[in-house]
């Protein structure tokens, strides 16, 4: 297999450097568009690529682009890219590692994606608690600016980019690219109604885009090899490879680059060592923790969009957790709905007021308070709060996927809560000692 | 002087001129200056470790915007502190991979040592501790941050070592 967004990163996790990027292939995907491939060459070679977005949606990329008002059809004024690089979606922890150990490789393929749909300006917003990796990305910048990759006239070209790096003030919710936007504009970070769409209306009212760090990793070597290239990478029917990671009570918890429809199986086994001795598997969360609860029997599923999708899940951000025979269902979906409950943004109702009500219901099952009335009202809560439509934007819908997928799979569980009247796991699974 | 006056003149004190010439640089590329608000008020904890009520309006002036507002920025950010915090900020992660590896017991125990529950800050003024969402390192579960420093495979050992190497650190200040 080979190695393509971790290719820089070795077991001994140094920085990657501007000497060691550009020997590594670094910027020749930059070189190859500026001195040969329109804006229209870059697109349609990414839409050709089949790239889906790594931020967790999975929304193909190049349609993405392809709705930023382009020549004449733009309004004069500025066009930004934005990189959300504000990972925080529970059990998630792939761009961390790709921004602290490779910065470059993020920078060029945001410079190619601000030069496809003609931006003037590049933001990477990131969450504040990433000290090192913003730091990296500031010193890689300057790099830049100093080889001519950044600024006016880029290697000798017409075209200029300025980028920012903004550290961002906390807060889940700006994760949601609106939301995002409206952080970095300054405001409380509510997510805005859609349309306007923000390749239309975005940052100051301005065509943006918004596109996670992986995504915009994998830019520079689709331009600079191809898209049969990138899309020969996948085992299935997505393309490329991915950052997968597993964590939870298994040997070796970690993240590795893997090709598309590599099978969940392989992933726990081979690569995350399977279980600690006298754990079993009971369940887990495929990408992060506003995905679906999948099971045992799902295992040899690959990990592409679809096939996921099919199963009743999502791959979200490709970061499994794990859910293992002694902690409590309850209890792991009690902290996930904890969780969505405090980080939201207060706007819309049903996440505002909702979330609270399914906490509160979740704690007095938990703590032996439960009565049986409380699962109906628990399904009740996943209709309202669940309906895409109900709310603003998908932070409460998500929420909702790990607690009908557990009241689901995991009803015995809740009943035997209640019918025993406190938590049937050992010692209970809140006090569990570490490791 | 009548008391409106007094109160504009307080306030143009209250901002120090590294921290003007910072939000300054900030409002280069924003095109109206409300939009530097997050930037200000870190420029100003940075300085000063939280955001007084005096920092607050003299902020809100200096950006030309209702300080109603601004503290609407401010208290909506879990970052931005609008009270006192120690000399460093215990951010623990709370979220699905730590709980599952026992952060639960990682937070008693802090309690026990330093005797702080979540928003407390320790009587010599040293530490603060605040929940964190997911800290995006969950392979090393349990974690926190000690001030910049990520904390991670916390148990109990790890963490009588982190908070002996953190406060002798800050002695030396």
């Amino acid at each position: 297999m080979e190695k393509v967004l971790t290719r820089n990163i070795g077991p001994d996790l140094i920085p990657t450097g501007m000497a060691a990027y550009e020997a590594s292939g670094g910027y020749r995907g930059l070189r190859k568009a500026m001195t040969g491939m329109s804006p229209a060459d870059c697109l349609r070679v990414v839409t050709d690529s089949n790239l889906r977005g790594r931020g967790g949606a999975g929304f193909p990329t190049g349609v993405k682009w392809s709705f930023v008002p382009m020549g004449d059809k733009c309004t004069p004024g500025h066009k930004y890219l934005i990189c959300n690089a504000d990972e925080m979606e529970p059990g998630t922890f792939k761009d961390r590692l790709i921004m602290e150990h490779d910065p470059h490789q993020l920078i060029e393929g945001m410079i190619l994606a601000a030069y496809t749909i003609g931006a003037d300006i590049a933001y990477v917003f990131i969450r504040g608690e990433y000290v090192a990796a913003a730091q990296r990305l500031r010193g890689a910048i300057g790099e830049c600016y100093a080889k001519g990759y950044l600024g006016d006239n880029i290697l000798g070209s017409d075209y200029g980019l300025r980028m920012h790096v903004h550290t961002s003030a906390g807060r889940y919710i700006c994760g949601e690219e609106t939301a995002l936007i409206s952080a970095l504009e300054g405001k409380r970070a509510n997510p805005r109604a859609k349309p306007p769409f923000p390749q239309v209306s975005g940052l100051w009212g301005r065509p943006t885009i918004v596109n996670n760090v992986e995504t915009l990793c994998n830019i520079s070597h689709i331009v600079d090899r191809g898209a049969d290239w990138f899309k020969s990478l996948g085992r299935g029917e997505d393309a490329g490879n991915k950052m997968f990671g597993v964590s939870g009570r298994v040997k070796n918890p970690g993240c590795w680059e893997l090709p598309m429809g590599t099978p969940i199986r392989e992933i726990l086994e081979d690569y995350a060592g399977g279980m600690r001795d006298g754990l079993e598997l009971k369940g887990f969360l495929p990408g992060g923790g506003s995905t679906d609860f999948l099971l045992p029997e799902h295992l040899d599923l690959a990990m592409d969009y679809n096939v996921i999708g099919k199963a009743g899940s999502r791959m979200g951000t490709g970061t499994m957790i794990i859910l293992d025979d002694q902690t409590c269902p309850v209890g792991m979906t009690l902290n996930l709905i904890r969780f969505f409950a405090r980080e939201s943004c207060g706007f819309c109702t049903p996440c505002r007021d909702g979330l609270p009500w399914s906490r509160q219901v979740l704690e007095d099952i938990e703590a032996g308070g439960g009565v049986t009335e409380d699962l109906e009202t628990l399904a009740d809560q996943v209709e309202f709060i669940g309906a895409i439509g109900n709310t603003h934007c998908a932070l409460a819908p998500g929420a909702m996927e790990p607690l009908q997928s557990a009241l689901k799979f995991f009803r015995d569980d809740f009943e035997r809560h209640i019918s025993a009247g406190t938590c049937p796991y050992a010692s209970g699974a809140q006090a569990r000692g570490a490791a | 002087m009548n008391e409106p006056e007094l109160i504009q003149n307080d306030l143009n004190s209250v901002l120090s001129a590294e921290e003007i010439r910072q939000i300054d640089a900030e409002l280069a590329h924003i095109p109206y200056k409300s939009g530097a608000a997050i930037d200000a008020l870190q420029i100003v904890q940075a300085q000063r470790g939280w955001v007084s009520d005096e920092c607050l309006l003299a902020i809100a002036r200096h950006l030309e915007m209702p300080a109603e507002e601004l503290e609407g920025v401010a208290t909506f950010y879990n970052l931005v502190y609008r009270q006192p915090v120690g000399d460093k900020v215990i951010l623990l992660c709370d979220s699905v991979s730590c709980w599952i590896c026992g952060c639960d017991n990682i937070r008693e125990k802090i309690t026990a040592k330093l005797g702080i529950e979540y928003g407390e800050t320790t009587s010599d003024n040293r530490y603060t501790l605040i929940p964190v969402p997911c800290l995006g390192a969950c392979d090393r579960a349990p974690v926190m941050m000690v001030g910049d420093q990520l904390e991670t495979h916390l148990d109990g050992a790890k963490l009588d070592r982190v908070l002996q190497a953190s406060s002798s650190e800050g002695s030396e200040d």
